[in-house]
């Protein structure tokens, strides 16, 4: 290796060392900024020492450079932009895009240097292609997924699960054909061929994500990102260029690690989810019944009586508050507490949200510490001290039903409400969660209940609370 | 398999562990931006996008690696600055009130205005 081969290589070493020590410092909210810093440093080094290296090279023409520039150019204008303009509520929409277009991006890698090699007449070495096929696979059914996932996130496709007749059958098939296909192309070199494979991923990329309900998106979109970093890892395995295996297992770790918990999470196997059911999408049909037996209504006076002369209220936000963009009043109501000595804290389910975390990126957004922001097991023991749980657009995860067997939710991890001394449950009917059973929460006599939409419920409550003790 | 191959699984398998072992300390709390910086760091494919280039010589090459090219370049400083974005808004303490926080909120409140004039009042007291 020449001694500017070596300089870039080591360059490419620590790139990935830099990886590595971003992830690292994510590991509080204090370090995660420097985190970012030291990950994009790693990565301009990259960027910095491969353009040295094509310019070294010299093999670059002059349309390859213009094609280079084009396209670098506008896709960092047009990544730049959607992240700069992106709503908070949006987020779990914009990593799927990056997903998406990260495995297009690996997959590319591929076809290119497969159609490179077949093009010049010589054979493609067998363990270039095993791993070609893999990245082509991969690659495409991420970038697929990914989209049609984004729609639904964004509604531009139904978020519930989109089943035909027939549907799994048709999975089956398109599988079928790419793996075949893939076994024909380790043994023959054929561009048709590696069409074929590449239509049969980007097919089965939309048939995987298509069957999947709306409340499966964070795993769904965690097992996506693992899905790119594999994919990734696998471009590098064809260009044998080491930064682009490395940091792809890391992020398919990560993929990896946030897809089994969202999934325990949710008490479902990741093989459940993607085939689909449970729910299937038509509890909308139940969320008519009327407030049954034993439910008490809440009138905004009250409940901010309650909350006010509280000395600990914990917050129960889930995706309905999200849904409503009632994360800022949510929090103007919570410093109005705080104000009057009130012990504030958020209990956070993992899934709470529409991807991992996605809970606390909303509720820093609108401005609220996030020493105060506790996950499920360190909130868990202090329920039973709580004055007041104020449950903000959460359902099933607060189930009592799910610590006993045989319910749809048995053995499911939940927030521990029941055990509050009071509970006031802001929702805007007695409809049911995903789950599609009733919450028996609701029954409890410590509960009332405060049917209106999240944004009105908590601008009314601040209101009443500022009015009657402020 | 070849020592090439083998290195490369080598290094595949073991940064897959590295990966395992640092991410699972991170907590929930900043899952989300996790994700994004794990997005930014498959930006990485950048660098393949801009190795293609450098062997493209046909137009089926130029339009792969153009297209590679845009989608990397989006993904890596998408990535970036989102997440940077993100971390930016976890504090330890609350800062003052943004007004673009509670402008959204006050037309509905009827007698908000008053009673947060009291509630001043009483600050001074």
């Amino acid at each position: 290796m020449s001694a500017f081969g070596t300089v870039i290589q080591l360059v490419y070493l620590a790139a990935a060392a830099c990886f590595v020590i971003g992830l690292h410092l994510m590991n509080t909210p204090a370090t995660a900024r420097k985190g970012n810093f030291v990950s994009g440093g790693g990565m301009v080094a990259a960027i910095v020492a491969t353009l040295a290296l094509i310019i070294h090279d010299g093999t670059v023409t002059a349309t390859g450079w213009i094609v280079l520039l084009a396209g670098a150019l506008l896709g960092a204008g047009a990544g730049l932009y959607s992240a700069r303009t992106v709503q908070m509520t949006a987020m779990p929409q914009l990593v799927s895009i990056f997903n998406a277009v990260g495995g297009g991006a690996a997959a590319l890698i591929a076809i290119h240097d497969y159609t490179r090699l077949a093009g010049t007449g010589g054979g493609v070495p067998e363990s270039t292609t095993v791993t070609t096929l893999l990245d082509v696979i991969i690659g495409a059914v991420t970038f697929s997924g990914s989209l049609i996932a984004a729609g639904k996130l964004q509604g531009v496709i139904p978020s519930q699960p989109l089943v035909f007749p027939g549907s799994r059958q048709v999975n089956a098939v398109i599988a079928v054909v790419a793996i075949g296909m893939s076994g024909y192309l380790i043994s023959t070199v054929s561009v048709a061929g590696l069409i074929v494979v590449i239509v049969a991923s980007l097919a089965f990329g939309v048939t995987m994500v298509l069957p999947i309900g709306g409340a499966d998106m964070p795993v769904v979109i965690s097992l996506l990102n693992a899905f790119t970093g594999t994919a990734v890892a696998m471009a590098g395995f064809v260009i044998r260029n080491d930064a682009l295996i490395i940091a792809g297992a890391l992020v398919g770790a990560s993929g990896g690690i946030l897809t089994k918990l969202m999934a325990d999470a949710m008490n479902r196997s990741l093989a459940n989810i993607i085939v689909g059911g449970f729910g299937t999408g038509d509890s909308a049909a139940i969320t008519a019944a009327a407030p049954g037996a034993g439910v008490r209504s809440i009138a905004s006076d009250d409940a901010a009586i309650q909350l006010a002369y509280a000395s600990k209220v914990i917050i129960v936000p889930g995706y309905g508050l999200a849904a409503a963009q009632a994360q800022h009043e949510l929090a103007e109501l919570a410093r109005l507490l705080e104000e009057r000595g009130v012990d504030v804290s958020y209990a956070i389910h993992p899934v709470a949200g529409r991807m991992p975390g996605h809970m606390n990126v909303l509720l820093a957004e609108a401005n609220v510490p996030y020493p105060l922001l506790k996950e499920m097991e360190e909130i868990n023991p202090e329920f039973p001290r709580a004055d007041v749980a104020l449950v903000v657009g959460a359902n099933d995860v607060t189930n009592p039903a799910a610590r006993r067997p045989g319910t749809a939710i048995s053995g499911m991890p939940i927030l521990d409400v029941d055990q509050a001394k009071s509970i006031i449950v802001i929702k805007r009917s007695m409809g049911t969660g995903y789950a599609g059973i009733d919450n028996e929460l609701y029954a409890d006599p410590k509960t009332s209940m405060y049917f209106a939409d999240a944004k009105t419920a908590l601008a009314e409550l601040t209101s009443a609370v500022k009015a009657y003790v402020g | 398999m070849s020592s090439v191959l083998l290195t490369d699984l080598t290094i595949f398998v073991l940064s897959l562990l590295v990966g395992i072992e640092v991410i699972s300390k991170v907590p929930a709390t900043l899952h989300t931006p996790l994700m994004s910086a794990a997005n930014s760091i498959h930006g990485i494919v950048l660098v393949g996008a801009m190795l293609i280039a450098a062997t493209a010589n046909n137009p089926l090459g130029y339009i792969l690696a153009f297209v590679a090219a845009f989608f990397a370049a989006m993904n890596v400083v998408g990535g970036y600055v989102v997440t940077g974005r993100m971390l930016k808004m976890f504090r330890r303490r609350a800062a003052p009130p943004a007004p673009e926080v509670t402008a959204p909120a006050a037309p509905d409140l009827t007698g908000a205005a008053p009673s947060e004039v009291t509630r001043s009042g009483e600050g001074v007291r």
